[in-house]
């Protein structure tokens, strides 16, 4: 197989790559297949599509991009990936700025690109190219370059939220936001500054509520449980039926009358064919990956790849988070795909990059290995291990 | 002065204050901020992993469809028999479908295989419910055991079939008015029916005791036997006379009891869509009517037992009375003076009038009052009971009129309960439809006038069947008293001359009275050839017939030994 003698490129990324992170991916992409079997006769049944494993088949089409994509980007250096990323942030960012003349409208929000039979959703497609360029910018903002980067890393963010908001996508914009921030806190944010930031934050959720009437009434609903929380109530509901064990394979009822199963209520649909055992198992997986990638971060002495890791695995797990919040109720409904699990191209390669971008930042490189750094050896100062790209 | 307040913000402007740290303690703070990061993760994890935990002891099992359904169980309810034992009301059970609509994939297709075994089944409500995320929805109630096979063999996810109880009158139509009929539910919603619901049958089955089957089965006094002579003998006279309503009711002279009781037009308790319509109701106890020259018979004991007149009395019937505009005059007139006899056979509301006007108003309205005409009656096992109505103040005119039966509307039923009271010695007994004795009754009895003045009714009104208005009344053997009453209806504030309210009043066997007959009915047209269509050649045929069929029945046995010829020769004194 890959021998540690023979150097190829494959053999160094086979020995450098974290493999229980790949293989946690690898395992999140196998069980939404899995799931989609599920999934599928449910929604095709609303749909009125005749065959009943349609959403199975392109699910498993798109699985190939995504592990090409995944496998990919883990080959990536970190200049390659920060290139990557810089191209990515560049091209979303035009292509969300057009959106309103050339996208695609649907469920009241313009999010999406119709690229031949494909929609994308470029928005999905920001988010990773976001964490990595911020990351890059809060590691260079070195004490001669002043408040530079900080403050162009702030405009960056606000002009990715205003994107996200005239869509209008209200949870993307949380999550580009709580990843920002932590980003900002894991940099070494000021607490207080960190303080008026989470101020900010909650006064922000309180304008939107009060200014987009769409963002009031999910919330409305959400608090007074009153209304049209057909959705929701489905989703405990078929948790709830499924218990701990399940009730088997196929076999779900309340599936059926989840508009969304394939993709927002995903993890509704496992839990009651797989039972709540399996649900906990799923958390525990995404659970495993933040904390996997947290602690490559704390291990880490390269600032960039410490803070593109750690936004990288934090997005990941918030998105899961939100999402399977919103099927348990804990907070209102929004339109988050599960990550790896729920059925979307954009989506999926989306998170796929990301992910990818995590397994190649996070491979063991020369000066992974560097003793952490004393007290003895203050004196060394600051090393910035690569090269900055500019 | 505002320093405390500016000063951070001061600070947190000073570019160094937005610095970020670099170099080895750079390095430190991001790692204890990871730390801190991490553990922020693993809280929010577990708060995820405990909801889990929760939501696995959530009883998860769907448990709404039982809760939902439970609500439309139908109640159990006694039997009703009639006093000999027949069964007039019971349960059945028969089976309803419902449908479980969240567990309904394809509301249409569901739809379109149903309605090839239910053709009726209407689309819209159907659909609605078939679409709806309810647990449980009726589809159809109470289906044939073959709809119900058919249904199964389409097997159709999804929908199923409850037992229900529901109610059925073996009789069908005859006692539709007395027994009244239950709801889709099974509860009374009119007739003794609802009396049952509204005495006990709600409470008991609002704690719970709804399933068992176990009821001590309720006896009414009806007697089914004579009801139907009664409803036959009715529908009989309502198509012959081409009345638009006929009623009629048998009532046990000592005791109370309704042995049968009907309106026409009636309904089928088993299917009772036509319940509703006006024409329906039960003309016995919630219709009131000016009951016309039945009434003489109340003036007339009235008078009597006042000791103002007696037998001997005599009254000029020459002139007719003018009041106001209208004169009052005889039918049958005779235009001399008249004996009280002769009042009363000859149905002179001149003599009637007058005999009156020796009472006087207030004992008038008092002895109405007395004998129970004027005021609702109560305790009477029926939901359905009309008020009389009087007018507010009883003038000479008003005086006048309601001594032959005009001015003052009751319902057919306390002018029979009335009447029981003039035949059977003075005592007024509230009417039921269950059971009871003689000695019951007594109990319950109030004395309203004196045996003497219920004597010469009997006489009086024996002698009004033998030699006045009610001959056609006479049954051989079983000696009938009554009075026969034609009344003009109001038709808009005017008395009509086409339209009547004919009636017929009757005891039997006058010797001593065992059953009130009452019959009336509402504006009978000639009979084919005949000129006038009074309520002697109409409603007291139909009592005739009714006696003549429903006494052997009763147990009354015919005394033929009796001679009319004192009656006869005793009047013109």
């Amino acid at each position: 197989m890959v021998s540690r003698a023979r150097r190829s490129r494959l053999s160094e990324w086979w020995w450098t790559i974290d493999k229980p992170l790949l293989a946690a991916a690898l395992l999140l992409l196998t069980c939404g297949l899995l799931l989609s079997l599920s999934a599928s006769p449910s929604v095709t049944s609303r749909l009125k599509i005749d065959d009943t494993f349609y959403f199975v088949k392109r699910h498993a089409v798109f699985l190939i991009p995504t592990i090409i994509v995944l496998i990919g980007a883990s080959f990536l250096t970190l200049r390659q990936v920060r290139r990557a990323a810089l191209i990515l942030l560049a091209g979303s960012v035009l292509v969300l700025l057009l959106l309103p003349v050339i996208g695609y409208s649907a469920k009241g929000a313009t999010r999406w690109l119709a690229v031949g039979p494909l929609l994308l959703q470029p928005s999905e497609f920001l988010k990773p190219a976001f964490v990595v360029i911020c990351a890059w910018l809060f590691a260079q903002s070195a004490p001669g370059s002043r408040l530079a980067h900080t403050l162009l890393c702030t405009a960056l963010f606000g002009l990715c939220v205003t994107l996200l908001i005239i869509q209008p996508d209200f949870g993307q914009t949380v999550l580009i936001g709580v990843v920002w921030v932590a980003l900002f806190f894991m940099a070494g944010m000021p607490w207080l500054l960190f303080t008026v930031l989470v101020g900010l934050g909650i006064l922000g959720v309180g304008l939107a509520y009060l200014t987009i009437p769409h963002v009031t009434d999910r919330i409305d609903r959400f608090i007074t449980g009153s209304g049209d929380n057909f959705q929701v109530d489905r989703g405990v509901e078929a948790i709830t039926h499924g218990s701990w064990l399940g009730r088997g394979p196929g076999e779900g009822l309340v599936k059926y009358g989840l508009p969304d199963s394939h993709t927002d209520f995903i993890f509704s649909v496992a839990a009651e064919e797989y039972g709540i055992v399996a649900g906990m198992l799923i958390v525990a997986i995404f659970a495993f990956i933040v904390l996997r990638g947290l602690w490559h971060g704390l291990k880490e002495h390269d600032r960039f790849v410490q803070l593109s890791v750690s936004g990288l695995v934090l997005m990941f797990g918030l998105q899961a988070l939100i999402n399977i919040c919103v099927n348990l109720r804990l907070v209102p409904a929004k339109g988050m795909t599960l990550p790896f699990l729920s059925y979307g191209g954009s989506s999926m390669l989306a998170i796929a990059l990301g992910m990818g971008f995590v397994l190649a930042l996070s491979r063991k490189r020369a000066d992974s290995y560097r003793r952490r750094p004393g007290k003895a050896d203050a004196r060394i100062g600051p090393l910035s291990s690569v090269p900055a790209a500019a | 002065m505002m320093s405390w307040l500016l000063t951070p913000v001061r600070r947190l402007l000073r570019p160094k204050g937005l610095q970020i740290v670099q170099g080895p303690q750079g390095d430190a703070q991001t790692r204890d901020r990871i730390i801190l990061v991490m553990i922020g993760v693993v809280a929010v994890f577990s708060i995820i992993q405990l909801r889990l935990v929760y939501l696995a002891n959530v009883d998860g099992s769907r448990g709404t469809i039982r809760q939902q359904g439970d609500l439309g169980l139908t109640a159990a309810r006694p039997r009703i028999l009639d006093r000999n034992g027949e069964v007039l009301a019971l349960d059945i059970e028969v089976q309803s479908l419902f449908a479980e609509p969240r567990l309904i994939d394809n509301p249409d297709e569901t739809y379109e295989a149903l309605v090839t075994v239910l053709p009726d089944l209407d689309f819209d409500t159907t659909m609605r419910r078939l679409r709806s995320d309810l647990g449980f929805a009726w589809i159809k109630r109470e289906i044939t055991p073959r709809q119900q096979a058919d249904i199964l063999a389409l097997g159709l996810p999804g929908i199923d079939f409850r037992p229900e109880t529901k109610r059925h009158y073996p009789a069908g139509n005859a006692a539709s008015h007395v027994l009244g009929h239950t709801n889709i539910d099974n509860r009374g919603i009119a007739g003794f029916e609802k009396h049952l619901d509204d005495t006990w049958l709600r409470e008991l089955h609002a704690s719970g005791f709804q399933i068992g089957s176990d009821l001590q089965p309720v006896q009414l006094a009806l007697d089914l036997r004579v009801q139907h002579f009664v409803r036959k003998a009715l529908a009989a006279a309502m198509e012959r006379y081409r009345a638009i309503a006929a009623a009629g009711v048998v009532l046990d002279a000592h005791t109370g009891e309704i042995v049968a009781m009907s309106s026409l037009p009636d309904y089928n308790p088993n299917d009772p869509v036509d319940a509703l319509k006006p024409d329906r109701l039960n003309r016995m106890s919630a219709g009131v009517y000016e009951m016309g020259s039945t009434f003489k018979t109340f003036t007339t004991a009235m008078a009597l037992d006042s000791g103002k007149v007696d037998l001997r009395s005599k009254f000029d019937a020459r002139k007719p009375i003018i009041i106001g505009r209208r004169p009052i005059n005889d039918f049958h007139g005779k235009k001399r003076i008249l004996s009280v006899p002769e009042v009363f056979i000859y149905s002179s509301n001149i003599g009637t009038a007058k005999m009156t006007e020796a009472v006087g108003i207030p004992a008038q309205q008092e002895f109405l009052t007395r004998i129970g005409l004027l005021s609702k009656m109560e305790g009477l096992e029926l939901p359905e009971i009309a008020t009389p109505q009087q007018p507010r103040e009883w003038r000479k005119v008003h005086s006048i009129t309601i001594s032959f039966g005009h001015g003052v509307s009751t319902t057919p039923l306390q002018t029979a309960v009335a009447a029981a009271a003039l035949v059977n010695g003075g005592k007024l007994i509230p009417p039921t439809l269950q059971p009871r004795g003689r000695s019951e009754a007594d109990a319950l009895a109030k004395q309203v006038m004196q045996r003497e003045t219920s004597d010469i009714m009997r006489y009086l009104m024996r002698l009004n069947v033998l030699k006045g208005s009610g001959r056609r009344a006479e049954v051989p053997g079983f000696l009938v008293g009554g009075k026969t009453g034609t009344a003009e209806k109001v038709v808009n504030g005017r008395y009509s001359n086409e339209k009547r309210f004919n009636a017929f009043l009757a005891a039997f066997p006058v010797t001593d009275p065992r059953y009130v007959v009452l019959v009336i009915l509402d504006e009978p047209k000639p009979e084919e050839g005949q000129r006038y269509a009074t309520a002697g050649l109409n409603t007291a045929p139909v009592v005739g017939e009714i006696i003549e069929r429903a006494a052997p029945l009763l147990g009354v046995e015919p005394d033929f030994r009796v001679r009319d010829t004192a009656i006869l020769s005793s009047y013109r004194r």
